[in-house]
């Protein structure tokens, strides 16, 4: 029962309320929808999760892209899936538990720190206005009293990210970015309280508010795209819980993948990926090895045969005695291996951190040397102090500490929109440096379907009609090339598992499966009475969008290869349809490392486009990296960016916004040591005062913001 | 100048109205989903939570 039904209280309550009092339910479970994007699909989803009986609510969330559904009772996720695809949205089962906290409880204080500084600032800013506009004496005074009674408390909340880091960095004898900032800060309100109370002329309070604003919001945008990131990869990782199905005796349970211990017997049904390496127990069946090998034939299994984990178990039922589990698996170590050659890529380290690297340093130094010239010059402590201030305020990183993170968001959300999910914060400087690409060929360029053209009308209704409810991915793809066929009526319909499927239509006997089974040669065929049975051709389609994508992609100068593990005959039927010239056959997993390897000596930056397991080791080996959502689990963890649609069209963009990005944030840099250039001279000589820093802190940060937000037009 | 006395008072009260309005938003959930929000507010489909045993809001 809903709470807010048996609430009365509730009726006539805001409706964010109700929905938050509803969807508490007992239980939630969150999917995301990768495709959703206007005000029908909310409407749509909502609805149609509304229908299934148990749920007490569902919200959908249109930025992030997911749903949340509150349960009255426990619903397997798979009926929801279900629900939502009949009704037309894709959908895919996120893990709570590794979401964390719905709440971001970092970013909501990072924003509350912002809006009191903001707050401070201005308030403070007012007040400066008088004094710059010529207030003296008690006004001047009443106003830095007035202005320091606002700034402290509000610097020692506001700053305190910054006090923190510094603190960590320093603690192990480190300079980082913060240091700078958190002794500018501290200097310069203590350096104005001191002026405050002996009744001098010049207050920073302003300059350390506004100096603490715009970095907060530089440090929001950059928690931001980390959290993004975060996020994706915890998608990632939750995109398929595992869970298998486990028989001991006469009791069949459904238990997690990490429960299972060797020699225990799992039931795994067609269509069903196998989740651990073991020996068949039971059963006949097809295996789809193209995880492991990318090959596109399926290979015979039976009693005592062995089997690895990610294969896909295609027509019968097998009972699999697991020989090794959790760890140990050949897909575990497959895992293994693509963090090793992940921690290549981690090398990188993005330009924010080395122009902080140099940066930081030349802070202190010139402050420094600001201070001891001057006391050696005028032997005046005060003066020599406040001009040191003056220097570390205006030399200060605010632009440099919002160049990259304005300009990466401005980026990641332009991608997302168009169905890109930027996983990595430094991905975006990497692919601007691409020049070649390798592509997989199953599943990235092409998705298998059959060639409807070869069968008469008749025969493709029937086929439509026997194939349409099938789980087997033979029967998936005839039934999807069949768009448009009315299903004819047919009666009696049999799966033989191993063999393929029978039924009856108009008083004859139909079937629909392996050649052996009907009698003939290799291949799926239909046999309608006791005509020759026909053959259903398959042959892999190229993805939706690939001809535009390496047309553009050959237009923007990039080099391209295609790498399959499919036979030779294939792959060069497929780069020919695509105008790739270097293009590679029957390749291993090891063979594509070593492929995306050969060209690190060359000094080329690859990119590496691929979906399957077989993919994950050269996905990781590679500068850049991208795989389609229905890529395998470990391939979209190794790669940088995932692409959500099923068209390849987004990738058209890529590069371009890649590179429009890094031009950027190098523009940015540029600006912030423009200003720099002019104002640092100034502050050295001692001319600089508090409006003058004032103007030219805000004026770069906004020039850097405004130059960032350039990203959103054309590229 | 005295009227300084009661205007800045006054100016810091409108300001940290201000202030306390935003948090409240922030704290309120009210920034969670900018996008989705903008395009429900043009939706005249019922946008309820679905009441017990009310069968008439099934879709199917």
């Amino acid at each position: 029962m809903t709470q807010a039904a048996a609430c009365p209280a509730c009726i006539g309550m805001p409706e964010g309320t109700l929905e938050k009092a509803a969807s508490n339910g007992n239980s939630q479970i969150v999917l995301s929808l990768p495709a959703i994007h206007c005000v029908a699909c909310i409407n749509g989803v909502e609805r149609a999760l509304r229908g299934v009986n148990g749920v007490a609510n569902a919200r959908v969330n249109l930025s992030m892209k997911r749903v949340t559904v509150g349960l009255d009772r426990p619903i397997a996720p798979e009926q929801l899936i279900d629900t939502l695809e009949l009704a037309g949205f894709e959908a895919r089962l996120l893990d709570t538990s590794l979401l964390g906290a719905d709440t971001d409880t970092y970013g909501r204080g990072l924003m509350t720190r912002i809006a009191v500084s903001g707050f401070a600032m201005m308030n403070v800013m007012l007040l400066s206005v008088a004094v710059w506009s010529g207030a003296v004496g008690a006004t001047q005074h009443l106003f830095h009293m007035i202005s320091a009674m606002i700034a402290l408390p509000a610097l020692i909340y506001a700053a305190q990210p910054f006090f923190h880091n510094a603190w960590s960095a320093l603690s192990v004898r480190k300079l980082n970015m913060d240091v700078p900032i958190s002794l500018a800060i501290l200097l310069a309100a203590g350096m104005s309280l001191f002026e405050t109370f002996y009744g001098g002329a010049q207050a920073y309070f302003d300059a350390a508010l506004s100096l603490t604003f715009f970095l907060l919001i530089g440090r929001y945008l950059d928690h931001r795209s980390r959290k993004a990131a975060a996020s994706a990869a915890a998608q990632l990782s939750a995109l398929e819980v595992p869970r298998v199905m486990r028989l001991r005796g006469d009791t069949r349970e459904m238990i997690d993948f990490a429960e299972l211990s060797i020699g225990d017997h799992i039931q795994v049904l067609p269509g069903g990926r196998i989740p651990v390496d073991g020996i068949i127990v039971e059963g006949a069946s097809q295996i789809d090895r193209s995880l492991l090998t990318g090959e596109s034939r399926t290979a015979d299994a039976g009693p005592d045969a062995a089997v690895t984990a990610g294969e896909v178990n295609m027509t019968g039922p097998l009972i699999i005695r697991a020989t090794t589990v959790g760890e140990d698996t050949t897909l575990r170590k497959m895992v293994t291996m693509v963090d090793q050659a992940e921690a290549v890529r981690n090398r990188y380290t993005a330009i924010a951190d080395r122009a902080a690297a140099i940066y930081a340093p030349v802070v202190h130094l010139l402050a420094l040397v600001a201070f001891l010239g001057w006391v050696a010059y005028s032997g005046d402590v005060r003066l020599s102090l406040n001009i040191a201030v003056a220097v570390l305020i205006i030399t200060c990183p605010c632009a440099l500490g919002l160049a990259v993170p304005a300009v990466s968001t401005t980026a990641a959300g332009r991608l997302f929109r168009a169905g890109l999910l930027v996983k990595d914060g430094t991905a975006l400087e990497r692919l601007a440096e691409v020049d070649t690409v390798i592509f997989d060929k199953t599943g990235t360029l092409t998705m298998p379907a059959a060639a409807r053209d070869m069968m008469d009308e008749q025969t493709q209704a029937i086929a439509l009609a026997m194939t349409q409810n099938a789980t087997h991915p033979i029967s998936q793809a005839i039934a999807a090339s069949l768009t448009g066929v009315t299903a004819a009526e047919v009666s009696d319909q049999k799966e033989h598992p191993g063999q393929g499927i029978s039924a009856r239509w108009n008083g004859q006997d139909v079937r629909l499966g392996s050649g052996a089974w009907l009698g003939t040669k290799a291949g799926t065929y239909i046999q309608v009475g006791n005509q020759p049975p026909h053959k259903i051709a398959l042959r892999s389609e190229l993805r939706e969008g690939a001809r535009a994508l390496i047309q553009a992609w050959q237009n923007a100068g990039l080099s391209l290869h295609l790498v399959s593990g499919d036979d030779a005959e294939e792959t060069g039927k497929v780069a020919e349809a695509l105008g790739i010239t270097r293009w590679q056959a029957n390749t291993t997993p090891a063979d594509k490392i070593a492929y995306v390897e050969s060209f690190a000596g060359t000094g080329a930056r690859v990119l590496m486009v691929g979906d399957g397991l077989n993919d994950t080791g050269a996905l990781a080996a590679a500068y850049a990296s991208v795989s389609p959502a229905t890529a395998a689990d470990a391939s979209r963890a190794a790669s940088d960016v995932v692409l959500l649609n099923d068209s390849l069209t987004p990738l058209i963009e890529l590069p371009l916004v890649a590179r429009a990005a890094k031009r950027r944030i190098v523009e940015n840099f540029a600006i912030s040591a423009g200003y720099n250039l002019i104002a640092i001279p100034v502050a050295l000589m001692g001319f600089a005062t508090p409006l003058l820093a004032a103007i030219a802190m805000s004026a770069s940060s906004i020039t850097v913001l405004l130059n960032a937000l350039r990203l959103r037009g054309r590229v | 100048m005295n009227i300084l006395v009661i205007l800045i008072p006054v100016s810091l009260v409108l300001g940290g109205l201000g202030l306390i309005a935003f948090l409240w938003s922030l704290r309120s959930d009210q920034y969670e989903d900018l996008e989705g929000d903008a395009w429900r507010i043009l939706s005249e489909d019922e946008d309820k939570p679905r009441k017990e045993n009310d069968d008439s809001t099934k879709p199917f």
